[in-house]
């Protein structure tokens, strides 16, 4: 993937060890059929903190942090969420929901709804929140993510990064304690990668806690705390993203790291 | 047809189509109109209709017998017709129709006839009451069809406009006096069986399709097997059974009343149509949009009414409105039953021997009616497909 942002001038971590970690996952395993997708995967990411995941497609990453606000259900393991556990109870996965917001590789904004309307629908009913207030707050952070005038458009009327800034947008409209983006600049043309990332480092420098699976090495360089290193469903390495980048320890790495900085 | 490819592509070998070359725009080269005889009507006719010995040949032959036809609908329908014949004592008199042998319509029959038609044996002194009925319900569509009355306050139109028009048609109160609903027929039970039929059946069927893709078994199951089972069915059957084995299980001295389960039959039947069709678009979004509602902490009810259904009728508004012409059409069927409705009345009113031969012109006239209403929900349907789906244009 392309390195469209320098490496260099990094965003300060906002990482609170002291504090009880926001995720907590716990040798979580996961099938599909007979297919073991995740292995005895455990991790443990504070409030706060900025942490990529990388891997070879089929890895297992999406799936990872799609299992944290349970857009997919674990079989094996536990999952602990802003000190929530995950289980069958509704009631809990309302309340991680309510505070995990989500950005999708193929933006999933609501095409019959306005821009406004994208970011005001979940305060507004899930949030209970009043309507002129939830307005108030949608063209707050559309201002931030830098598209208010496109407030009374429709989805399909915006250009990919556009619409990936809205998604990002309708996430933060909820006020969630932690963000998961998943691949949220593979669909998007290369001129338009940069706007999304640039939206991203501006939320890591509010101190959200972040995780994110992408391949744009130097958004890793720059905003991660720690980067992971998945593949076939292992959290096979993990560190500070220099050190992982410049001495990968492991084989897989190696080959991995290889691979995606040969197609550049 | 291969005669006209060859034309066209002759053409262009020839040079009669714009010969501006791919990569001419970017070179700055002004757009060049096509010439005049390849677009404007004179080559419109040349390549549709003239284009070879052949094409002509049809073309001539095809508008010869359309003009034909047209001279002889027209002579028939409206310069040989008769209008009104005198009615004695002894009945209509209608020698003159009879005199046309065939040569013009008898309009006559439709002049005499038309209440008993519309109204079927509603009681003749009384019959502005299901004349006024008739007016509500086209009111009802009207209002509901405009975009700016779809708010609550619509549903309770409704349920006022549906007992008014109960109160209308029963009477024995308000000192309107009681008709039983043996003697109601004619368009008003086309109307109400239609309109009570598919009101009731669509929220049933959006329920339904909803159930069949639900995670829970029970619910699941009993959505397929109602769906299969009534689709398995003629809605002929339907209606034998809810006219004469139902009541076979109902305890003595207790009756209901045969609109009302013919009208049940219906809904049964609408119901599991409508509900694969509406099943189709709810199949046709794509599991983002379900994922990003839950995501953003949406209820299932929340995500369902908001994100799920609105995508999902909007893209099945066609199939929807085909399935709606098809049921307001199979009313006619409840004739098996006894039931009179606009059709059956239109067939009861040349059973008159002054009247027997002349069922072109009623069938014409009911054929009319019924295409009026379908029409209109056809054409309405193009409008709201189109207004409904301004945010897909770019």
């Amino acid at each position: 993937m392309s390195d469209t942002i320098e490496a260099g001038h990094g965003v300060a971590s906002a990482a609170r060890k002291d504090a009880p970690p926001a995720i907590i996952l716990d040798k979580v395993n996961k099938w599909y059929g007979t297919m073991h997708v995740l292995r005895d995967v455990s991790l443990e990411i504070a409030q706060g903190e900025r942490v990529v995941v990388c891997g070879p497609s089929g890895s297992g990453k999406s799936t990872t942090i799609r299992c944290i606000n349970r857009l997919e259900t674990h079989q094996e393991g536990r999952i602990v969420v802003d000190g929530i556990e995950l289980s069958d109870d509704l009631r809990s996965l309302d309340a991680i929901r309510r505070e995990v917001g989500m950005v999708f590789q193929s933006f999933n904004l609501f095409p019959h709804l306005t821009i406004l309307e994208n970011c005001t629908l979940a305060p507004i009913w899930v949030r209970k929140m009043p309507k002129a207030e939830a307005e108030a707050l949608a063209m707050d952070y559309l201002r931030r993510v830098k598209i208010p005038e496109q407030a009374g458009k429709y989805p399909g009327q915006l250009s990919g990064g556009q619409q990936q800034r809205v998604a990002i947008a309708r996430a933060l409209c909820m006020k969630p304690k932690i963000m998961l983006f998943d691949e949220p600049t593979s669909a998007l043309d290369p001129e338009m990668i940069k706007e999304v990332l640039d939206t991203m480092v501006g939320l890591a420098e509010t101190g959200m806690t972040m995780i994110c699976v992408t391949h744009e090495m130097g958004f890793a360089r720059q905003v991660a705390d720690r980067v992971v290193f998945m593949d076939r469903g292992e959290v096979v390495e993990q560190g500070p993203p220099d050190s992982l980048f410049e001495n990968p320890r492991t084989e897989r790495l190696k080959t991995f790291l290889s691979q995606i900085l040969r197609g550049h | 047809m291969s005669d006209m490819t060859e034309r066209v592509v002759l053409g262009t070998a020839a040079g009669h189509s714009p010969e501006a070359v791919p990569g001419g725009v970017e070179q700055g080269a002004p757009p060049r109109r096509a010439p005049v005889t390849s677009t404007g009507l004179i080559g419109w006719l040349r390549a549709n209709l003239f284009s070879s010995w052949l094409n002509t040949a049809l073309t001539l032959a095809l508008a010869y017998l359309i003009v034909r036809g047209l001279i002889g609908s027209v002579s028939w329908a409206f310069v040989n017709a008769v209008w009104s014949v005198p009615v004695t004592e002894a009945g209509a008199q209608t020698q003159a129709c009879r005199a046309l042998n065939g040569t013009g319509a008898c309009w006559a029959v439709i002049t005499e006839k038309h209440r008993f038609i519309l109204f079927g044996t509603y009681p003749y002194e009384e019959h502005w009451r299901p004349a006024l009925c008739i007016l509500l319900f086209i009111g009802l569509y009207v209002v509901s069809a405009m975009r700016r009355f779809w708010r609550k306050e619509l549903v309770l139109v409704w349920a006022v406009t549906l007992v008014a028009i109960g109160v209308l048609m029963w009477g024995g109160i308000l000192g309107l006096s009681y008709v039983p609903q043996e003697r109601w027929g004619g368009l008003v039970i086309t109307l109400i069986l239609a309109t009570f039929g598919l009101a009731f059946a669509f929220p049933l069927a959006v329920l339904v399709a909803l159930g069949r893709r639900s995670e829970l078994p029970a619910i699941k199951v009993l959505c397929v097997l109602y769906v299969e089972l009534i689709r398995g069915v003629p809605l002929i059957s339907l209606l034998f059974m809810a006219s004469v084995m139902f009541p076979l299980f109902l305890p003595d001295g207790v009756n209901v009343d045969k609109l009302l389960r013919a009208q049940v039959a219906i809904i049964l039947f609408a119901g599991a149509y409508l509900a694969e069709v509406v099943r189709g678009g709810l199949q046709a979004l794509s599991k983002g949009q379900y994922e990003a509602a839950d995501a953003l902490g949406l209820s299932y009810w929340q995500k369902t009414g908001f994100i799920i259904l609105p995508q999902a009728l909007r893209l099945v508004i066609p199939p929807l409105v085909n399935t709606f012409i098809g049921f307001f059409k199979d009313t006619s069927l409840v004739l098996i039953i006894g039931i009179f409705d606009l059709l059956t009345a239109g067939k009861t009113a040349i059973v008159e021997p002054a009247w027997q031969g002349f069922g072109i012109e009623v069938y014409i006239f009911c054929g009319l009616i019924y295409f009026l209403f379908c029409f209109a929900m056809s054409k309405y349907s193009q409008n709201l497909e189109a207004e409904l789906n301004r945010h897909r244009r770019r």
